[in-house]
C-alpha cells in the first residue's frame, strides 16, 4: 500500500468518525446530562438542515446560514422543553412516546411547508490532491467542526458558570435546588444547548446529503448507538464511542464494502454493550 | 370486588361499541375513490372505465402525482377528440399511499367492485407484482406504464415502460467508445440494483469493456467515503451508477467534491428519477450521462404540443414531464387505439388488437407494442447533464427493441407462460 492510499483510507476513517460525532453530540448532551431519551433527535437534525437551507437561500452564505440554522433549532428546543418535555422528567416510557409523537408531527409539518422534494446546499469549497487521490476540502472542515463541537461542549460545561451549575443539577438535583440553583431553568437551557448542537450537525449534513423530511431517520439509529455505547458521560463517552464505532466502520468499509462496514459497526456495538452495559464511560467510571 | 366488575361492564360495552363505530366509519372513508366512480357499469355502453393506481401520498408521491396529472390530461385529450368508438374514457383512481398492501386491496376493488375495463398503474416493481396476480385472477387487462427492470411475460399484462435492457444497451457502448473500457459499477443494494448491475456487466462485456469492480450500496447508506476511495484506487475510465433514492444523492455530491467528475464521467440509468439534477448544483452534476425513452428536451412536434398542454393544464412553473409521465400518456392513447380497433372492451379482443401492431406518435418518439412480448419499442435518448438543472440530448437510438425479452418470452406461441424472467 503506497502512502497516498494509506492517507486516503486514514482520511476517510477520520471522516466517518467525525460524521458520527456531529450527529450524536447533541443527543449526548440531552441524554448524558438529563437522562432524556429524545426520539425526535433525527428530526432536530432535519430541522437544522432545513433551516440552514432556508437561510442559505436568503443569500447569507453557508457558515452564517449554518449558525443561524443551529440557533433556530435551539430556540425550537427551548420551546419544546417548556411545552412538552418538562412535564415528563423521570417518566421514561412517557418521554419516549411523547418525543416519538413529536418526531412524527415534525416530519409532517416540514412536509407541508417544504414539500417532499429534495433540497440541499452545494458542498462548499473544492478538492485537493494527494498523490493520485483527490479529496473534498469540506470533509476536512467537517473533521475540524466535529472537534470544535466537542471542544465547545467541554468549554461550556467546565469553564462557564452555567455549565458547572448544569453538572451539579445533573449529579444531585435536590441538593442543587437547595443551594439556590434554578434546576428547571437549567434543564431548559441544557435542552436548548443540545438542540443547538443537533441543529449544527444537521446544517453540516445539508451540504453533504439530500435533505428530505425523513432525512433524520437514517442518522438517528447511529446517534443512539454512539450515545448508548459511549455511556452517560457526555464528552468522553461520545468521543470514545465515535472513535471506536466510526473507526471500525471506516476501516472495514475501505477494506471490503460499505455493506460490511455497516454490519461491523452494529456488531461492535452489540459486543460492547454485552460486556459494558453502562457504556464505555460507565466502565471507566468517568462522569464527564 | 363485585361492585367494580358490575360497573366495569357497561363501560367495556361502551368502549367496544365506540371502537366498532369508529372502525366502520374509518374503513368507509378510506375506501372511497377520488374521482366519480359509477357503480355497476355496462360493458357495451356508458363510459369506458380505466382504473388508475398511482401513489398520491407517501414517499412515492414525487413520482405518482405528476403521473396522475398526465393520466387526467390523456383522458381529457382522448375525450376531446371524440372518445373511443363514441364512448368517453373515465378514470377511477385510488391512492395506494406508497403501501403495497393497499395496491392489492385497491386492485381487487377496481376489478371486482368498480368493474373497470382496464387497470393501469403501479410505480415500483413491488407494486406491479402486487397488482398482477389480482388482475390475472380477475381477468382484467393490466397496463404498467413505468420504466422497469424487464422480464415480465404475462398474456394479460402490457409493459409500457422502457426496460433496463433497452436503456442501458445504447448507453454502455456510447460511454465505452467515448471514454474507455474500464468500468466501475456502483448499484443500490436491492433487487432492482442487482438486476441493473447484471445488465451493466453483460452489456459492458458485449461492448468490449471490462468491469473492474462492482460495489453494492445499501439504501440507507449516505457515507460514501470508502466508495470514493475504492473508485480512485481502481482508476476506471467511467463509473456506471445504478444508485437510487435521496440517500444516494450524497454519492454524486461526494464524487464532485473529490473533483472526480472532471476526469471520470458517470453513466447512469437511474440518475434523474429522484430529481437529482434539480437538487445538485450544476457543477456537481457535471459530466453525467443518462438514458431514457423521453427527456423534456426531445425535439419533436409531438413533444412541443405535449409540453404546451402540460404547462397549460398544470401551470407554467410546474416541473417538466419525465419518461414515466409520458409512458402514462402513451399507455392511455395506445389503449384507446386498441379498443377502437377491437370494437369492444372485451379483454381478449383488446389484447389481440394491441398485439396486431398499434403505433402511436408519442412525445418521446414513435412507440409501438411488440406482439410477442407485450413490451414497447422506443426511441432511446442518451442525454447529458447541463448547467440549467436539465438534460441535453446527445444521441438518439431509434426504435430499440426489447431484445432480451424477445429471446425468453413469446406470448403468441406460448400464451400460458406467466412469470418474470431475470438474468441469472
Amino acid at each position: 500500500m503506497d502512502p497516498s492510499h494509506l492517507t486516503a483510507v486514514a482520511l476517510s476513517v477520520v471522516n466517518s468518525i467525525a460524521l458520527l460525532i456531529i450527529v450524536s453530540v447533541g443527543l449526548a448532551v440531552i441524554f448524558g446530562m438529563m437522562g432524556l431519551i429524545n426520539l425526535a433527535h433525527g428530526e432536530f437534525l432535519m430541522l437544522g438542515a432545513y433551516m440552514t437551507v432556508t437561510f442559505y437561500r436568503l443569500g447569507v452564505g453557508f457558515w452564517i446560514a449554518a449558525i443561524l440554522g443551529a440557533l433556530s433549532v435551539g430556540l425550537f428546543g427551548v420551546l419544546i422543553e417548556r411545552c412538552l418535555i418538562r412535564f415528563l422528567y423521570g417518566r421514561l416510557a412517557a418521554m419516549m412516546l411523547a418525543t416519538w409523537g413529536l418526531s412524527l408531527i415534525m416530519i409532517q409539518v416540514v412536509t407541508i411547508i417544504f414539500g417532499t422534494s429534495t433540497h440541499s446546499i452545494p458542498t462548499p469549497l473544492g478538492s485537493f490532491k494527494l498523490g493520485q487521490y483527490s479529496f473534498s476540502q469540506f470533509s476536512i472542515v467537517v473533521d475540524i467542526a466535529a472537534l470544535a463541537m466537542l471542544g465547545l461542549v467541554y468549554v461550556v460545561f467546565t469553564k462557564t458558570r452555567y455549565g458547572v451549575m448544569a453538572r451539579a443539577a445533573t449529579l444531585d438535583p435536590t441538593m442543587a435546588g437547595a443551594i439556590g440553583i434554578d434546576v428547571r431553568r437549567l434543564n431548559m437551557l441544557t435542552f436548548g444547548f443540545g438542540a443547538i448542537l443537533s441543529g449544527f450537525g444537521g446544517a453540516l449534513l445539508a451540504a453533504l446529503a439530500g435533505v428530505v423530511p425523513t432525512f433524520g431517520q437514517q442518522y438517528v439509529g447511529a446517534a443512539f448507538m454512539v450515545v448508548i455505547t459511549g455511556g452517560a458521560a457526555v464528552l468522553t463517552g461520545t468521543a470514545s464511542a465515535s472513535v471506536l464505532l466510526g473507526g471500525v466502520q471506516g476501516i472495514v468499509s475501505n477494506a471490503t464494502t460499505a455493506f460490511f462496514g455497516s454490519i461491523s459497526l452494529l456488531l461492535v456495538a452489540i459486543v460492547l454493550l454485552r460486556f459494558m452495559p453502562t457504556g464505555i464511560s460507565g466502565k471507566w467510571g468517568r462522569r464527564f | 370486588m363485585p361492585t367494580t366488575t358490575w360497573r366495569r361492564r357497561p363501560a367495556q360495552a361502551g368502549v367496544a361499541a365506540l371502537t366498532l363505530m369508529l372502525g366502520a366509519t374509518v374503513s368507509g372513508c378510506s375506501g372511497g375513490a377520488f374521482s366519480n366512480a359509477s357503480s355497476g357499469s355496462g360493458n357495451t355502453s356508458g363510459p369506458i372505465k380505466i382504473g388508475m393506481l398511482l401513489d398520491q401520498t407517501g414517499e412515492l408521491n414525487l413520482a405518482g402525482k405528476p403521473m396522475q396529472k398526465s393520466a387526467e390530461m390523456a383522458v381529457a385529450d382522448v375525450n376531446a377528440h371524440g372518445g373511443v368508438a363514441g364512448r368517453k374514457l373515465q378514470l377511477v383512481s385510488y391512492d395506494p399511499q406508497s403501501d403495497n398492501s393497499k395496491y392489492a386491496q385497491y386492485a381487487n376493488q377496481l376489478a371486482e367492485q368498480d368493474k373497470v375495463d382496464v387497470v393501469m398503474g403501479g410505480i415500483t416493481s413491488a407494486s406491479r407484482e402486487a397488482i398482477r396476480p389480482v388482475t390475472d385472477r380477475t381477468k382484467t387487462l393490466y397496463l404498467y406504464n413505468e420504466p422497469y427492470e424487464g422480464g415480465v411475460c404475462d398474456k394479460n399484462t402490457f409493459l409500457n415502460g422502457a426496460t433496463l435492457d433497452q436503456t442501458i444497451a445504447p448507453l454502455m457502448p456510447f460511454g465505452i467508445k467515448k471514454y474507455g473500457k474500464r468500468v466501475y459499477v456502483v448499484a443500490a443494494d436491492y433487487n432492482f440494483g442487482h438486476n441493473a448491475a447484471k445488465w451493466v456487466q453483460r452489456l459492458t462485456k458485449q461492448a468490449g469493456g471490462t468491469v473492474v469492480n462492482t460495489e453494492f450500496v445499501p439504501l440507507n447508506v449516505s457515507d460514501f467515503n470508502s466508495i470514493i476511495n475504492h473508485i480512485q484506487a481502481a482508476k476506471p475510465d467511467v463509473v456506471a451508477s445504478m444508485l437510487v433514492g435521496t440517500n444516494h444523492v450524497a454519492f454524486y455530491r461526494a464524487y464532485a467534491a473529490a473533483g472526480l467528475n472532471q476526469s471520470t464521467p458517470i453513466l447512469s440509468e437511474t440518475f434523474g428519477l429522484s430529481g437529482e439534477q434539480v437538487v445538485l448544483d450544476p457543477k456537481e452534476a457535471h459530466n453525467i450521462f443518462v438514458a431514457a425513452s423521453y427527456y423534456a428536451g426531445v425535439n419533436r412536434p409531438e413533444n412541443v404540443a405535449f409540453k404546451k398542454l402540460w404547462h397549460q393544464t398544470n401551470g407554467a412553473g410546474y416541473q417538466e414531464p419525465t419518461a414515466q409521465d409520458v409512458d402514462v400518456w402513451n399507455g392511455i392513447h395506445m389503449y384507446a387505439q386498441g379498443v377502437t380497433k377491437a370494437g369492444s372492451t372485451d379483454r381478449t379482443k383488446v389484447t389481440q388488437a394491441l398485439e396486431s401492431g398499434i403505433h402511436y406518435n408519442g412525445p418521446g418518439g414513435p412507440v409501438s407494442v411488440d406482439p410477442k412480448t407485450h413490451h414497447t419499442v422506443y426511441d432511446v435518448h442518451i442525454a447529458k447533464t447541463n448547467t440549467t438543472h436539465t438534460f441535453d440530448i446527445v444521441k438518439t437510438t431509434p426504435q430499440v427493441q426489447p431484445a432480451w425479452e424477445q429471446q425468453v418470452c413469446d406470448l403468441q406461441a406460448k400464451p400460458n407462460v406467466n412469470k418474470q424472467f431475470s438474468l441469472s
